[in-house]
């Protein structure tokens, strides 16, 4: 298994359909401070692809920079291109882009507390105009992948649980009837069982819908055993990116991010050697 | 003693004694409590939905008046015989004009302003006061107008009630104000909770960042809730402007409306309505029974006493969802 290091993944280009691409991105926050320094990625269509990394690395601000939310944060993109089914996304609003199937879910869920479950899901058909039957049958559609939120429907969103939140906060951007998901680490918070669950469902939704994953996680494993190519992000770089199979049997990827390494665990002592080569892999 | 007496036994010996004044008092304070509550409404819209504390809702219930009588005078002038279709022309075009107003404000303060602290686009509402009052004198004048009561067909004199060992009088355009408020109020209610736009409004209320995540669209929601605060505006504007005359001074009550918030918390609409009955209320009672003792005058500083009152004890007001600290 060889892993590519190169901007481009083969498998994208292979595949010959990209429905993202993000090519040599720089992204500063506050017109001063460097966040991405130079960030390439490509999702293919109908595609789940993990973007790892530790905090701070640049995951949610790759994901922001996508969907355009970076703007209400006073960041901006520098340099770079971002082409959503070939089209730039840099001049679109993100109602726009939401509305041309490219939405994201945010980090910590963020459902609207004071709306019920059921008005939270209808918040995210804001965008649409093909009228309220067809609006009815994607709810009920939501509702069979999570009949969580179905028991719920008429509780405010803020006195539901983590789980339920982040279904609702997932449920709700399918409701916008997406091309593609950004999903920002649904695993915050959660118990492993429930990750588990939500996991499984990005998958079903991806296989049975057809939707495509951007996926930020710090579960590297969960990630990669559900993704089919990963990126490894570090202080705003891709260090590393190939096939999810290649990346969970990779040494270092194994030792940093999976916790075992040689079957044994290291001392955090030689992490000094790691900074070494990650330095020569950027 | 004496002092004792007087405030604590005497009055209510007087409300006892003449519970017709009683209940005239009461109505009186109703009247300007719902008054008061529309105005702290226009407050609680905007703030609700763009985390905007809106200095300028004093002044827009001026404008709007003062541009539903100056438009009404200039049709008259046109040509437009009829009163009543002069009234209803002006109010309609009236209407435009807040539309175009709320649409400026998204397109020249708050857009640019996106993201910036809180005090900014609170300075930038008091830039706002500003124009408004410049663009008001520059274009009707500075002197005080009557407001188009009659053409408008809102009802004048009063009604009699024989009650309580005496008579209670009941203004009708009192008794219109309140009708019309509660109608406002009502209908407000059901736009937030059972349309688009009012989910919308409610879910950008709740978190910017969320709501622009699934694609609400921040400006149409701004402009809608500004045009809502104008339509509040103008309603008020009647209201206040035909119990008495349509000028600048009017800005003035709307800083009625600041105690209002305080004791209803600044982010909900029941607490705006509770609010404003209860200062109301509580300023014509003080002010009928307890003025004299100062030798009257209480009504002007009543209400700022009963939210100071309210601050110590609940600082985040009756309903509110959290502290004030947006001002």
């Amino acid at each position: 298994m060889t892993l590519a290091t190169t901007t481009s993944s083969p498998a994208a280009i292979a595949a010959g359909d990209t429905i993202l691409s993000v090519s040599n991105i720089e992204v500063v926050y506050d017109h001063v401070i460097l966040v991405l320094k130079g960030v390439s990625l490509d999702v293919p269509r109908g595609g789940i692809v993990a973007l790892l990394g530790a905090n701070g690395a640049g995951k949610t601000t790759t994901l922001k920079a996508i969907s355009n939310l970076l703007h209400a944060e006073r960041g901006e993109v520098t340099k770079g291109s971002i082409l959503f089914e070939g089209e730039e996304v840099h001049s679109r609003s993100p109602n726009d882009l939401v509305r041309r199937g490219c939405i994201q879910v945010m980090e910590g869920r963020h459902c609207f507390g004071h709306l019920t479950i059921e008005e939270n899901l209808l918040t995210g058909a804001f965008t649409r105009r093909d009228g309220k039957a067809a609006i009815k049958r994607d709810m009920d559609l939501v509702y069979t992948y999570f009949p969580r939120l179905q028991e719920r429907r008429n509780s405010q969103a803020g006195y539901t649980s983590g789980g339920e939140q982040q279904m609702c906060a997932i449920g709700r951007a399918l409701m916008s009837r997406p091309k593609m998901i950004l999903l920002d680490e649904p695993s915050m918070g959660l118990a492993p069982q429930l990750v588990e669950e939500i996991f499984e469902i990005v998958a079903s939704l991806n296989a049975k819908e057809g939707v495509s994953f951007l996926l930020a996680e710090q579960n590297t494993y969960m990630a990669l055993k559900h993704a089919r190519y990963g990126y490894v992000l570090e202080n705003g770089r891709v260090v590393l990116d190939g096939p999810a199979q290649g990346l969970l049997e990779n040494e270092d990827v194994k030792e940093f991010y999976l916790g075992i390494a040689e079957g044994k665990r290291k001392s955090f002592r030689e992490g000094k050697h790691y900074k070494r080569r990650k330095r020569w892999l950027a | 003693m004496n002092i004792l007496y007087r405030v604590f036994i005497d009055p209510f010996m007087q409300m006892g004694q003449a519970p017709d004044l009683l209940v005239q008092t009461l109505w009186e304070g109703l009247v300007a409590g719902v008054l008061y509550a529309l105005i702290a409404l226009g407050f609680v819209l905007i703030f609700k939905a763009s985390g905007v504390f809106n200095f300028a809702q004093g002044i827009m219930v001026v404008f709007a008046a003062l541009t539903l009588v100056g438009l009404h005078a200039l049709l008259r002038k046109w040509g437009v015989s009829s009163g009543m279709v002069a009234a209803y022309l002006a109010l309609a075009i009236t209407i435009v004009v807040m539309f175009a107003l709320a649409w400026c404000i998204e397109r020249a303060i708050l857009r640019p302003l996106v993201n910036q602290p809180d005090i900014i686009l609170f300075m930038a509402t008091f830039g706002l006061t500003y124009f408004l009052v410049g663009l008001g004198e520059l274009v009707f004048g500075g002197e005080p107008k009557s407001m188009i009561t009659e053409d408008l067909g809102l009802p004048r004199g009063a009604i009699e009630i024989k009650m309580l060992g005496g008579f209670v009088s009941l203004q009708k355009i009192d008794i219109a104000a309140a009708v019309i408020a509660s109608v406002m109020v009502t209908s407000l209610a059901l736009f937030f909770q059972k349309t688009r736009i009012g989910r919308a409004l409610r879910a950008v209320a709740d978190s910017h960042k969320a709501a622009l995540s699934v694609g609400i669209s921040l400006e149409q929601v701004w402009v809608v809730v500004w045009f809502a605060a104008g339509i509040v505006a103008l309603t008020t504007g009647i209201m206040w402007g035909a119990r008495s005359s349509v000028s600048f001074a009017l800005e003035i009550v709307a800083f009625k409306a600041l105690p209002v918030l305080v004791l209803g918390g600044l982010t909900s609409i029941p607490g705006a309505i509770v609010g404003g009955l209860i200062i109301g209320i509580g300023e014509k009672l003080g002010e009928f029974y307890w003025g004299p003792l100062l030798g009257s005058g209480i009504e002007a500083w009543f209400a700022y006493l009963i939210a100071l009152i309210f601050l110590l004890v609940r600082p985040q007001g009756l309903f509110g969802e959290r502290i004030i600290e947006r001002i």
